[in-house]
């Protein structure tokens, strides 16, 4: 597939969306809700539970199965309140020590009149600030879409997977072109361009790892990706809160390429 | 070649930058705020031959072949004798050491890619290390689509250098100029301890065109001015350019390490 198809992929109708993952992986389930400053935001599906038999608390952007739960959900466009809300539940894990699991899956942050007078992009920095210096683990699964700075607000993580065919960009296909090429129908160019698939991901340092998609045994593949951040969480459980921190920051501080004359 | 004159963003007209730098960047014609290049930017605040260069030679670079990109930094670095789109450095204001950045929007309107994302984190990581305060002058059109993915990992990668400042004990106002958008106002612009705007300035997450389509109704004419923001509770003061330097000062001043009263 090219990156092109990959993004139709990654948005089709009838893929698993983030409260799908979390019915598979959690149990003892307990959603939490509200940013405690203005309401709360159903696209944002979150809470505390157990992974297996470890703790934790789970942050899932939901786009919705029916056009009713879509509307109501901004279609997974996240509102300032639904970032201040899981802001407020990692700082809750942080004070517990017990580790975040963040499911992505956005076109972008919501970019309506009522989201910027309510501070979006204050929303988004101060969730990615805070994040950097969270002293407990997050790990972030890209299993959608990963749009822009409305999904870095739930991925400046310890590490950070990718679906096989989800794909991450700093700005949606659409819209590069119809600022690039005047002309929004060049997406599939857009998308080629802006390197957005997994392996781009892993190959830019972007991403750790790739999950392999098997939807028609979704518990198997939710299975598998338990695993995975069981492992993640074991192999950062005797890192202290500075450690966790230094190397979250390490991470993200190699990102970039430049020259120096 | 490198390029003399400034537009104005407001009536469009164009002043030699020489006579634009006698009006206090104000438009002659219109009286609108022109857009202040980073090097008259710091000597506006800045005392006389105080500032000093942080990562004067980090130069952004083409990294993943995106169509037309050479071509535009080729011609940006060209047109302002620039390595990247902001400036950083340290500085004295009023005898204060302080670091600084200041960003230029005659350089792919400022967008932030990883020459960008390296000269901030630099900047906040000296910041840290000699326990100095930062000043950001923000203005931006958001993350630099044509380095793709990299350039929005640079909002974490500043964000995490603000943090490390910020848990250190150490200071940092942010000055949104025009126009502040995307991924810096969604990051290091919003970060400040204290978050300064110019007047009249544009400020906002989405792009007017887009929050349009999403609302489906009429903007308010003032929709993301820095006096829209200021209203909705984001900004603590909206400072006129004429009295930036005072102000600033006085903020310097009053986060200075008091030594305990005897």
């Amino acid at each position: 597939m090219n990156a092109y198809e990959k993004l139709k992929t990654a948005r089709r109708n009838g893929r698993p969306l983030g409260s799908d993952y979390i019915n598979a992986m959690i149990t003892e389930r307990l959603d939490l809700c509200g940013d405690r400053r203005f309401a709360e935001d159903s696209a944002i599906v979150a809470g505390i539970g157990l992974l297996d038999d470890v703790p934790v608390t789970y942050i899932a952007i939901d786009k919705g199965h029916d056009l009713n739960e879509r509307v109501k959900k901004n279609f997974g466009c996240v509102k300032p309140e639904g970032y201040r809300t899981a802001l407020r539940l990692m700082k809750e894990a942080e004070k517990f020590r017990r580790p975040v699991i963040c499911f992505v899956d956005t076109l972008g942050a919501f970019p309506g009149a009522d989201g910027e007078e309510r501070g979006q992009g204050q929303a988004i920095a101060e969730n990615i600030m805070e994040m950097m210096g969270l002293k407990t683990p997050v790990i972030s699964v890209i299993i959608g879409e990963g749009g822009s700075g409305g999904a870095l607000a739930l991925a400046s993580a310890s590490k950070v997977y990718m679906l096989e065919n989800a794909v991450y960009s700093v700005i949606t296909p659409e819209g590069c072109a119809s600022i690039l090429y005047k002309d929004a129908g060049r997406v599939a160019e857009a998308a080629e361009a802006l390197r957005i698939t997994a392996q781009d991901m892993v190959d830019q340092g972007v991403a750790e790892e790739i999950i392999p998609e098997n939807f028609d045994d979704f518990p198997a593949m939710c299975a598998d990706i338990t695993a995975r951040l069981l492992a993640d969480i074991d192999a950062m459980s005797s890192l202290s809160g500075e450690e966790i921190v230094q190397n979250r920051y390490a991470r993200f501080r190699r990102i970039g390429a430049y020259t120096e004359v | 070649m490198i390029e003399t004159t400034l537009s104005c963003p407001g009536c469009k007209k164009k002043h030699a930058l020489t006579a634009a730098e006698q009006a206090g960047f104000i438009c002659p014609d219109c009286g609108k705020y022109l857009r202040v290049p980073p090097r008259s930017r710091a000597a506006m605040i800045a005392d006389a031959g105080s500032f000093s260069e942080i990562g004067a030679g980090v130069r952004s670079v083409d990294i993943i072949g995106f169509p037309g990109y050479a071509d535009k930094l080729a011609k940006a670095q060209a047109e302002t004798g620039e390595n990247s789109a902001v400036l950083c450095g340290t500085a004295r204001i009023k005898g204060m050491e302080c670091a600084i950045f200041v960003m230029d929007p005659r350089f792919i309107m400022a967008s932030m890619g990883s020459a960008v994302g390296e000269k901030i984190t630099r900047t906040f990581e000296y910041a840290t290390e000699h326990g100095l305060p930062v000043i950001g002058f923000t203005a931006s059109g958001g993350a630099r689509m044509q380095e793709g993915i990299v350039s929005l990992m640079q909002m974490a990668k500043c964000s995490g250098a603000v943090k490390a400042h910020s848990e250190a004990g150490n200071f940092y106002v942010t000055v949104l100029t025009d126009p502040t958008t995307g991924g810096v106002t969604a990051s290091f612009a919003m970060q400040g301890d204290i978050i300064l705007a110019e007047p009249k300035a544009l400020i906002g997450f989405a792009g007017r065109r887009v929050v349009e389509q999403t609302t489906k109704s009429a903007l308010p004419d003032n929709f993301q001015s820095a006096e829209f923001l200021f209203d909705h509770g984001f900004v603590d003061q909206i400072v006129p350019r004429e009295s930036m330097r005072d102000t600033l000062a006085r903020i310097l001043m009053l986060h200075q390490r008091s030594e305990k009263r005897a």
